[in-house]
């Protein structure tokens, strides 16, 4: 029987990844429905119907829909791992919440323009900002500050227990840490001990192999 | 049980999408001031609640919280009853829905009209720039397309996640508050029936009705 949840999209982008990574860690049987960024499929009138604003990955679950992928995340968790989004106590809940908002608000944009300019731009046949990355490796040496602090007083961001929080990150990273810039994570043993910690995680390596460091470019960089 | 408190000022429209809940909730609250004009949010005491050096924070009891959005979730589940029930939580599509529209207004709704505000009213008003009505026309243009979207949604359910009230369209309120307040793009929404007819009906609520009030008065940065 064909599963009955589908994810659209392509599964080198890490939003894509973030809704692939839930699935796996709650083992949850799925479909990936491949799409062509290339070809335009998110702009068609079928995608855009199940997401109006043109955007992967969309979850269907039975009769739901569901586009973000934090919002699919949250709905996959919610269904199958509860305890990945704190659910034990009210505390735990919003200590989970707060850390997935620092992944949304202080960690995306600084550690995703990083892997565009760094990855992204040879294959786009652009030339490196190097003012933007250096703006936002100013953030990111802040930011993981603060998490080389919080991860010294406790194991996972959101406390004792692994949580979306900490998951969130894992896709996004998986690129970072082939820049240069991984210096930022491997320079602070608590963050570095946290990264190494998840990116062995069977449903990370699983993920992982539908991210190829090139991100399915395929051809060489152009120089 | 003493109340709740939230630190930072009310104007800031974080610090206010804290308060629309607490007041949806008709919890009791304090407002702290930390000087936010003087750059209290800076210093050691609020770092030691916000490492981030923002606002708002939020304290009960114990436990300390930043990031509006989380203190806002922890706020609803925690006065949550059978009146009021925001994240509607205990149903899968309900919630999933209040999730979406919660991430829409981070992702296309606010990085579209935020700008025409920062530019319209907070730059020249807090910091005496002039507008950059380049940016302004940039942004009237993403901000048409969005709000295209949210008029066929709205066109089929009267809130944005259902035909109920939750956390999705609270999260509009202070920036909203702000075009329509502080900038001349009040008449953007008259193109689009139901996006005003949604908005109207937000701000008869009480709680937006007394916030606003607060947001007409931002404290100089």
């Amino acid at each position: 029987m064909a599963p009955a949840v589908k994810v659209y999209g392509w599964a080198m982008s890490p939003f894509v990844a973030r809704a692939l990574l839930c699935l796996e860690e709650a083992g949850v049987d799925y479909e990936l429905v491949p799409m062509s960024r290339e070809a335009g499929d998110h702009r068609q009138p079928d995608f855009l119907a199940r997401n109006p604003f043109g955007q992967v990955p969309v979850l269907e679950d039975g009769d739901l829909t569901i586009f973000e992928s934090r919002a699919v995340a949250r709905h996959v968790l919610r269904n199958h791992k509860p305890e990945l989004l704190g659910s034990g106590s009210p505390e735990s809940a919003a200590m989970v919440d707060v850390w997935l908002e620092v992944e949304a608000h202080q960690h995306q944009t600084p550690a995703g323009t990083i892997v565009m300019q760094c990855i992204l731009t040879p294959f786009l046949g652009c030339k490196r900002d190097q003012a933007a990355i250096d703006e936002n490796a100013a953030k990111l040496t802040k930011l993981f500050d603060v998490y080389e602090a919080r991860l010294s007083a406790s194991r996972y961001l959101a406390g004792d227990s692994l949580s979306l929080a900490d998951l969130s990150h894992f896709p996004l990273m998986r690129y970072f840490m082939d820049t240069e810039y991984a210096s930022l994570v491997e320079e602070r043993p608590h963050v570095k001990a946290w990264w190494e910690e998840l990116k062995v995680r069977p449903a990370a390596k699983r993920v992982t192999e539908f991210m190829p460091p090139n991100f399915g470019f395929g051809k060489t960089a152009e120089k | 049980m003493a109340p709740v408190k939230v630190f930072g000022p009310a104007a800031s429209t974080n610090v206010a999408r804290v308060l629309v809940c607490l007041e949806e909730v008709g919890a009791e609250y304090e407002l702290v001031d930390i000087d936010f004009p003087g750059k209290g949010h800076k210093r050691p005491e609020h770092l030691a609640r916000n490492p981030f050096g923002q606002v708002p924070a939020f304290q009960d009891g114990d436990l300390i919280l930043f990031e509006s959005r989380a203190i806002a979730k922890y706020v609803l589940r925690k006065y949550k009853s059978e009146q009021v029930d925001l994240l509607r939580e205990s149903n899968l599509e309900e919630a999933a829905m209040v999730d979406i529209w919660t991430e829409v207004e981070i992702h296309q709704y606010h990085p579209a009209l935020s700008p025409i505000v920062l530019e319209c009213f907070i730059y020249p008003t807090l910091r005496g720039l002039p507008t950059n009505q380049r940016i302004v026309d940039e942004s009237l243009v993403k901000a048409k397309k969005v709000l295209e979207i949210y008029e066929a949604h709205l066109s089929k359910h009267k809130y944005l996640a259902g035909d109920f009230v939750s956390f999705a369209d609270l999260n509009h309120f202070a920036c909203t508050f702000y075009l329509m307040d502080a900038t001349p793009y009040a008449s953007l929404f008259n193109s689009y029936p139901h996006v005003k007819a949604w908005w109207e009906d937000l701000m008869s609520r009480p709680s937006m009705k007394k916030l606003g009030v607060h947001l007409c008065n931002p404290t100089r940065t």
